[in-house]
């Protein structure tokens, strides 16, 4: 009993002494889908937390709950971050989306940040980085140095970012070179190592030398390194340890400004609901380092693109482009507007299959 | 369409690799089981067996020493669980629960550092002659050896529940603790045992996915295979060759769909992706029609006192 006692009170006695640390600081919360180690995905955001907590010091407190399945229990994750005095807080997978919008609605002063979603609220924010630019890169590198001509991909879940992400790689593999057929598979999930790697080992079985992943870990890294001729491209992450090779690029994502800057706004009482979703221009996506594997003269395109893309003179959904049925979608030289590209529910010509509904 | 895309030798093989951790995993549980207490911490020892295995392989250059050390990894964990609920006499579902939270925790503080890291290649064991076989040569006898492992594990387990005296004496402390101890057996011995071996299996199977089938190390790596093992010994009736079929299945149905996506199959996705949990469930729960039941002392505590 006495020992129960003593640490009842060293709990009460704790819990005042970090109530009381806590006023004057601002309080922001992160959800994460994946472990912060994935090498991927959440391993940025949970960098861009980190900045946040460079940038503000002692002025800031950041909490983080990683591994959150995306459904209920993300909703009981952000109540319980919402009861504990988060005053901003980060929800970092699109399968958040609904239990954001439900949960900001019980809590009117704190302030969400959904990712990658599309569903607003006077107290939710969504952002999203133009991931397809970076894929509009990945796909001419792939057109250029697959010798197979099959190029495999693995999708997380058919929703439209992903979606967006094959028809700009696919679009791009194609203009590079015309034979490219793309290989997808659906894996259901954003993160599980053994079913990532066993995707990889499938495509590269039935032919694929190239593989291109919208999932999370580097598991399909490993898998492209352990089967010998087979290139690969870092996802969410630069995910540097597996280049030259099979790693011969990366798309990156840059959290860490948008972070800072929205922490800043809550902390200035300027925080507003808005939409953001920016490219390669304003530095959320990067590109990373093109390895020795790629010719040089391949690199220079890729790298040309990539400042194109930067400046705004091009657009990766550029006609002329048909949907897969070969009905027209963009006449030549008009360029997709941002409302298609988030509903995106539909392949480009040429790819093959069809999109789980 | 293209069902010529898939090569069968490939997919029968990849087949059996995708299966192993799954069964390493269930047939230890299954022991755990069977001596009457339920460890629902398989997802904590597995992923702490992955980076202890993992993490000697890559310090000592020895694959094999690191499958030992994952062994260990795992059964040392386990005594934690044994500890609290043999000799503290806590609840079982709680403490199993509590050892998959902190394992995982654990073993992502001990991978910190392994990241990005490739472990030391596992050799395969092409057995020779047998290996040269046309067909059955590629499918069956050019693993590693902890695929034979696994299937040589769940012959022992068989036998030794079925024909031995520890089997039998296992059985009974399972099935009756009290007259188990009122015939003199040492009850919370013989279940500290059962959970080592257990948790033994359980390392095994996670350093099987860290070391050989992805191979790296991810925090969370084994993202819920520990729960399907769970799964597969209540659907197998606790009974080892039905939990080596439900592996296989599963393991082999998951490797199935994913080959059939490649192949642009016309089944909507979404049935393939669901399939494995269907069709392993149907198969086994058509199986268990049979008068098969749980150990009747399962998740019961046990003191001589009492």
């Amino acid at each position: 009993m006495k020992l129960s006692k003593l640490l009842a009170t060293a709990a009460v006695a704790l819990g005042m002494a970090t109530g009381a640390m806590a006023e004057d600081k601002t309080k922001v919360g992160f959800v994460f889908v994946g472990p912060i180690g994935d090498g991927g995905w959440t391993y940025e955001h949970n960098k861009g937390r980190l900045a946040v907590e460079q940038e503000f010091g002692d002025k800031v407190e950041t909490v983080f709950v990683e591994s959150v399945p995306e459904g209920p229990d993300a909703e009981r994750v952000m109540t319980q971050m919402a009861l504990e005095g988060a005053d901003l807080i980060f929800t970092t997978s699109f399968g958040y989306m609904d239990p954001t919008i439900n949960v900001a609605a019980k809590f009117p002063n704190v302030k969400f940040e959904h990712a990658t979603g599309y569903k607003r609220a006077d107290n939710v924010s969504t952002y999203s980085a133009r991931f397809y630019e970076g894929r509009a890169i990945q796909g001419h590198i792939a057109g250029k140095m697959t010798k197979s001509n099959i190029v495999g991909y693995i999708g997380s879940y058919p929703i439209p970012e992903v979606i967006r992400g094959i028809n700009s790689a696919f679009s791009h593999a194609r203009k590079a070179n015309p034979d490219v057929q793309f290989k997808i598979v659906w894996a259901y999930t954003w993160f599980d190592p053994a079913k990532e790697a066993e995707a990889a080992k499938v495509l590269i079985e039935q032919g694929a030398d190239i593989i291109l992943q919208h999932t999370d870990s580097t598991a399909p890294q490993a898998a492209a390194q352990e089967a010998g001729n087979v290139y690969t491209f870092g996802q969410a992450s630069d995910m540097a340890e597996y280049g030259p090779k099979p790693r011969i690029s990366s798309i990156i994502d840059d959290w860490a400004p948008y972070y800072i800057a929205r922490t800043r706004a809550v902390m200035d009482g300027t925080w507003t609901s808005t939409d953001t979703w920016d490219g390669i221009g304003p530095g959320m996506v990067g590109i990373g380092e093109i390895s020795s594997e790629v010719p040089a003269d391949v690199k220079a395109e890729a790298l040309a693109l990539k400042d194109a893309i930067a400046k705004g003179e091009y657009h990766p959904f550029t006609g002329p482009l048909n949907k897969q049925d070969g009905s027209a979608w963009l006449a030549a030289g008009e360029t997709a507007d941002d409302g298609t590209l988030l509903g995106m529910n539909f392949y480009v010509e040429g790819i093959e299959g069809t999109i789980p509904q | 369409m293209d069902l010529s895309a898939i090569n069968p030798t490939l997919l029968l093989a990849s087949l059996m690799v995708a299966a192993t951790p799954l069964l390493l995993a269930a047939i230890g549980e299954l022991v755990v089981e069977r001596a009457g207490v339920l460890n629902l911490g398989v997802e904590g020892m597995m992923i702490t067996g992955a980076i202890c295995g993992f993490a000697i392989a890559v310090n000592t250059g020895s694959p094999i020493l690191g499958l030992v050390a994952a062994a260990l990894g795992g059964a040392v964990l386990s005594l934690l669980f044994a500890a609290l609920t043999q000799y503290a006499l806590a609840n079982q579902v709680a403490s199993g629960l509590a050892l998959t939270l902190f394992g995982l925790g654990l073993s992502a503080l001990i991978g910190q550092g392994y990241q990005g890291i490739k472990p030391p290649s596992f050799p395969k064991a092409d057995i020779p002659l047998l290996s040269d076989i046309p067909f059955l040569g590629g499918v069956l006898f050019r693993h590693d050896f902890v695929v034979y492992l696994a299937i040589a594990l769940t012959a022992v387990v068989w036998w030794v529940l079925k024909y031995s005296r520890i089997g039998l004496v296992l059985r009974a402390v399972g099935e009756n603790h009290d007259a188990a101890h009122a015939l003199g057996y040492k009850v919370v011995r013989i279940r500290v045992a059962a959970i080592c071996f257990g948790g033994a299996c359980a390392g095994l199977g996670g350093a099987y996915i860290s070391l050989i089938r992805v191979p790296q190390w991810t925090e969370g790596m084994t993202a819920g295979i520990g729960w399907i093992a769970l799964a597969l010994v209540v659907f197998a009736s606790w009974k080892p060759w039905r939990a080596m079929l439900g592996a296989y299945l599963f393991g082999g149905i998951t490797v199935l769909q994913l080959n059939l996506q490649a192949a642009g199959v016309a089944i909507p996705v979404e049935y393939l992706a669901m399939s494995p949990y269907l069709i392993t469930i149907i198969v086994l729960v058509i199986m268990s029609a049979d008068k098969s039941r749980a150990p009747a002392a399962l998740g019961r505590s046990f003191h001589a006192s009492q």
